[in-house]
This record gives C-alpha cells, structure tokens and sequence, in this order.
C-alpha cells in the first residue's frame, strides 16, 4: 500500500498539488476543518468546500459532494468519521484526484486499499495545516518539533 | 520511505535551525525585534485568530527562541516546547496551565529550594494546595492523590540531595489517576535521561544550568511529550472553549501540541515572563556542546567521589553512582551514561570547617548556581539555607558540614589539587 507519512512524501505532495477538496468543512471559524481550509486557502492553494449544509463557506461555493464540483481536483481532505471514508475512496478515485488524505484521529486501511489500488498517493491521521507548515514552514514558530534537519536555506 | 532518524549529537547542532531564508546565514539569527509586520489586514486576522502560524510579538513568539524550543523539545523526544525567562518562570506556567485556584499537586519534598517556595508560599496564595511527599516510595504520591489533584511533580536529580526520582513508577502513578507527571530535569539534562521515555508528559528545565552550561544566561524552557489524553474529562481547560482564546478548543484544535499552543496564548501571553531573543541564542550556543561537555562533567564528577571517599579529612561523600550510594541502582537505570556533574560531601569537623574549606578554595569558584563550565562550591548551612535553624536544615536535608560541589571543565588535576589544598586548611 502506498501511505505517505515520511517528509520527502509530504513535501511532495503538497509542493506539486494545488487543488483540495475539503469534505465534511464546518462554517464555523474556530473548527479545525475551517482552520486548515483557511490556512491551505492563505498559502495559495485553490480550495472546494464539501458540505451538503451549506451553499458557502470561506467567501467561496460549497458543494453537496464531490462528484459536484465543476473542476479538477488534487487532494480530497476528508474531516468525517473514518465509518464514510470508503465511500469517500471511491468517489475520490472517480473524481481523477491525486491525494486521498485522512484527517487527524482518522485511519481506514480499506480506503487507503482502494486508493492506493487506484494510483493515488494515501496520507493518513495527519493535519494537512499542520503538515505543511511543519514542513514547509510556520509550525517552528510554535515550537514544535517538526523533525525538519537540513544545512539548505529554508 | 521512513524519515532519517538522526542521532542526539547531531540533534544538539541542527534540531529547530535551518539556514536563513532571507540571508542564507549560517548561524541562528538573534531577531532583536518586540514585533512583526502584517502582510495584510486579512494575515493579521489570521494569525490573531490562530489560523495561521507565524509571529505577532516578541511576548508570545520569536523566531530565535523558536529555534531554542524545537531544539530542546528534539532533545527531550518531545512534541514542542515554551521557553521562558528563567527556569522558575517554565515551571511556573506548565503549571498555571494545570491548575486553576482549588486545585492540588502533589510533589517530591526533595525539590530545589527556589522550587519548594513556589510550591508552599506562592501557589498557596494563588489557592493551590501543594502535598509535599517523601519520594523514595513513589506509593506516597498515589497516597496524596486527592479527586482535584492536576499533576505529580519531581526532579529526576534533586537538588541539593542527588536522589533519584522513580520515573516508571511516578509515570503509572500518575496515568493510573488520569493525570500528567511533570518532571523537572535540569540536573540530569536531556543528554543523561529523556524522562518522556519513561512516561512522563511534561519535563520543565533551569537552562540557566548544563543546557547553557557556562553560566552567562537565565533561561527555562517546558517540553509536552504529545502522548497525554487531554480529552479524558480531567481537563475540561484543554477541551472546552477557551474564554482567553474567543472560543477555541486547543487539543481539538493543535493535538498533540495543544498543551504548549494553550501554555503560551494563555499563560505565557497573559503572564509575561518571556525569554528573550539574545538570551535564547546565547543558550543555543551552550546547547551545541551539550553532548560534549555532559560526559566530562560526569567522568571528573565520578573521579572527584572516588578520590574524596579515601579522603583522610572527609566524613561522607554523597554521589548517585558511588557504589554503595542508596540510589545507586535507580541511578544505573535511569542515568546509565553518568550522574550529571552535582556532588556533595561532610568535612570533618563541622559547620566551621566547611566555612574554613569555603575560604581557602583558589580556583573553584563559591558561588549559588550549579551546571557551569566552571566548578562551582558552596556551603549551604552558612549561605542558602543559613535562615534555618539547625533542626530545619537537617529536615531539609543539608547537614552542617555539607559542601556542594558542581564540577566544572577544567583539568581534573587541578580540581582535586584545588579541594585537597582547601581541605587541609580546613582543619
Ligand atoms: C533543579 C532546579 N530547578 C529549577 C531551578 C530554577 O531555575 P532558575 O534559577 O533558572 O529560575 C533551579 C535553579 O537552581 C534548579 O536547580
């Protein structure tokens, strides 16, 4: 299976993809999934909303599914419970998306089987905010221990 | 394909610093500002707002100190770190972070003085009740355990007494209670014991001592282990709204880092007792020889024991890995590369040939600190501790006679021409 969770991994994924599709987005501003759509949105990335309960979140459209969204797709972020995230798999894999990633606190190897069958890279039990300003720059600021050694400029 | 783990060594030069993206430097900027521009009024929003990470005022966040966070926090095999001002201050706000007026803790009685102090005189006044336990038997802090207590708390080495704390058992006493152990790790360093391996959650640092290690800068610093289940109903603090964060939830929000995201948005931003910038790069510079200077300290240490325990005008000498010491087995668990550079002796002859042998040293230097590159001396009964009658002193450990020793870098000859001097003019 093909899970990344190792830097070099990460640090491509989220260099080479620029479209995140962030399903289960609360329009809340203090949730998590508001969070990390704020700060992927901040950092340049182009970002669908995916909620049936809403029309809009973050200023843009926000959809029922994935299916429904007009454009490409890189990366399908997924903040529901691990129970929905085989279905969430297969519509990724139909959707032509690069990335299924699974939240913090989400694991679902049958997912992950179906994803990874399907020649998409799989991250799971990770932030997508937290990962890339580990990696890329912002997390050192909290004085977190991002792992990050490198004699290159930052 | 798995990261590359690199080794302790190379944690103490590289962990938290990468060159400078602007300049290219090499070495870790001091950045000697109060405060940080704004891309935009949307950018500030985001990070007041914590959806962003970055760097506002100096008070909550500095790129330099940062490093010097990342750097212990790697150390220690911990998840992140909050510098602070001294070492009172780190431990002072992991514990604000804790606990709230009604609360209780339960600590080693052992602990260094500065420590007690806070414990009984100031939290006290803050309505948090501190139980001071014997920590030889670590049933003693499940037996003070009470339904408000938020933490145990210990020093790895105490201070001035070199016992050893029981780091696997206090870790299950505490987990067994549904709450953090907090261990205080200065003496040993990170080099010597990585308390997070065996168990505990929080490890506050002095690094005014061996992590600066020469003496020149005040600093302390908390580290989260990242493995503490906040969500366990103990902590409603770490779950529930926050009222000083407009409503976030810090573990559901920074996970395995939430402690220390709430320690400085919270604590430290409200209290104030921030590092600053040149004394974070001057610590650094200490920390990037840590791994070279602890087995020195601990082979001179072991040397100076053994040479003063056949000394005709020695009473006692008091070493965790002398053998015979009565902590010499947690000793061989807990710290198997060294006991830390801290010794303590009896001259023969009482408190007024401990005062002879203070005045007659030549190089070691009397003073109150421990962890310098240089030997430092002092003589409890008739400095720190001089306020006590002699029945306080013993209760707290400190013998009429008693020298502490903290032995520095220089040639171990000289260290022990230097006592042997002293000692016969003690007489
Ligand atoms: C074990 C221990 N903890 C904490 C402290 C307090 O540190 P600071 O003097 O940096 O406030 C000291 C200082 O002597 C110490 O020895």
């Amino acid at each position: 299976m093909n899970i990344t969770d190792d830097i070099a991994g990460l640090r491509r994924i989220l260099t080479r993809y620029r479209s995140i599709a962030v399903v289960g987005i609360s329009a809340n501003w203090y949730r998590p999934s508001y969070f990390a759509a704020k700060y992927m949105l901040d950092h340049g990335y182009q970002i669908f909303p995916v909620n049936p309960n809403y029309s809009e979140v973050l200023g843009r459209k926000c959809y029922p599914t994935i299916a429904a969204i007009p454009e490409s797709v890189d990366i399908v972020d997924c903040f529901r419970k691990p129970a929905e995230m085989v279905p969430l798999a297969h519509e990724a894999v139909a959707k032509g998306a690069k990335v299924l990633w699974m939240q913090l606190g989400i694991r679902n190897d049958e997912a992950a089987m179906i994803a990874s069958a399907a020649g998409l890279d799989v991250v799971m039990n990770h932030c997508v905010k937290i990962e890339h300003a580990r990696i890329l720059g912002g997390l050192n600021w909290a004085g977190v221990n991002t792992g990050v050694i490198s004699s290159r400029r930052a | 394909m798995a990261d590359h783990l690199y080794g302790f060594d190379t944690l103490c030069l590289h962990a938290g610093h990468i060159p400078d993206a602007a300049t290219g430097a090499r070495a870790l900027p001091i950045y000697q500002t109060t405060s940080f521009v704004f891309d935009s009024a949307d950018h500030a929003a985001s990070l007041f707002n914590l959806q962003t990470f970055g760097n506002v005022y100096s008070r909550i966040s500095n790129p330099t100190v940062a490093a010097l966070e990342e750097r212990v926090a790697a150390l220690e095999g911990g998840r992140a770190g909050l510098a602070a001002a001294t070492g009172m201050a780190a431990q002072m706000t992991a514990l604000l972070t804790l606990c709230r007026a009604g609360d209780h803790l339960v600590a080693s009685r052992t602990l260094y003085g500065g420590t007690y102090s806070q414990f009984a005189v100031t939290f006290a006044q803050f309505g948090i009740d501190v139980t001071f336990v014997d920590p030889d038997d670590p049933e003693n802090f499940r037996r003070a355990r009470k339904g408000n207590t938020k933490a145990l708390y210990a020093e790895t080495i105490g201070n001035p007494q070199l016992n050893i704390a029981d780091l696997d058992a206090l870790a299950t006493i505490a987990h067994d209670a549904g709450i953090p152990l907090v261990i205080d790790n200065t003496l040993a360093s990170p080099y010597l014991c990585r308390p997070i391996e065996h168990g505990a959650d929080i490890v506050v640092h002095s690094l005014t001592k061996y992590l600066g290690g020469h003496g020149t800068t005040m600093g302390g610093i908390l580290v989260e282990s990242g493995k503490f289940p906040w969500d366990n109903g103990n902590f409603p603090q770490m779950t529930e709204p926050s009222r000083g964060y407009h409503g976030v939830r810090f573990y559901e929000t920074f996970g395995d880092f939430g402690f220390t995201m709430k320690a400085r948005m919270e604590t430290m931003r409200t209290l104030g007792p921030t590092l600053s910038p040149l004394s974070a790069f001057l610590l650094l510079q200490g920390i990037e020889t840590l791994h070279v200077r602890m087995p020195r300290h601990c082979e001179s240490t072991l040397a100076i024991a053994q040479h003063l325990s056949e000394h005709p005008q020695i009473a006692w000498v008091n070493y965790p890995l002398l053998s015979g010491n009565r902590y010499e087995a947690l000793a061989r668990k807990y710290l198997p590369s060294g006991a830390s550079g801290i010794l303590t002796f009896g001259v023969k002859g009482g408190a007024e040939a401990g005062v002879r042998f203070i005045e007659s040293v030549q190089m070691l230097s009397h003073l109150a600190n421990v962890g310098d590159a240089k030997s430092l001396v002092i003589h409890p009964a008739s400095t720190t501790h001089r306020q006590l009658s002699e029945d306080e002193q013993r209760a707290a450990g400190v013998l009429p006679e008693m020298i502490r020793l903290s032995v520095g870098l220089e040639s171990l000859s000289d260290i022990l021409w230097d006592l042997d001097q002293a000692l016969n003019n003690s007489q």
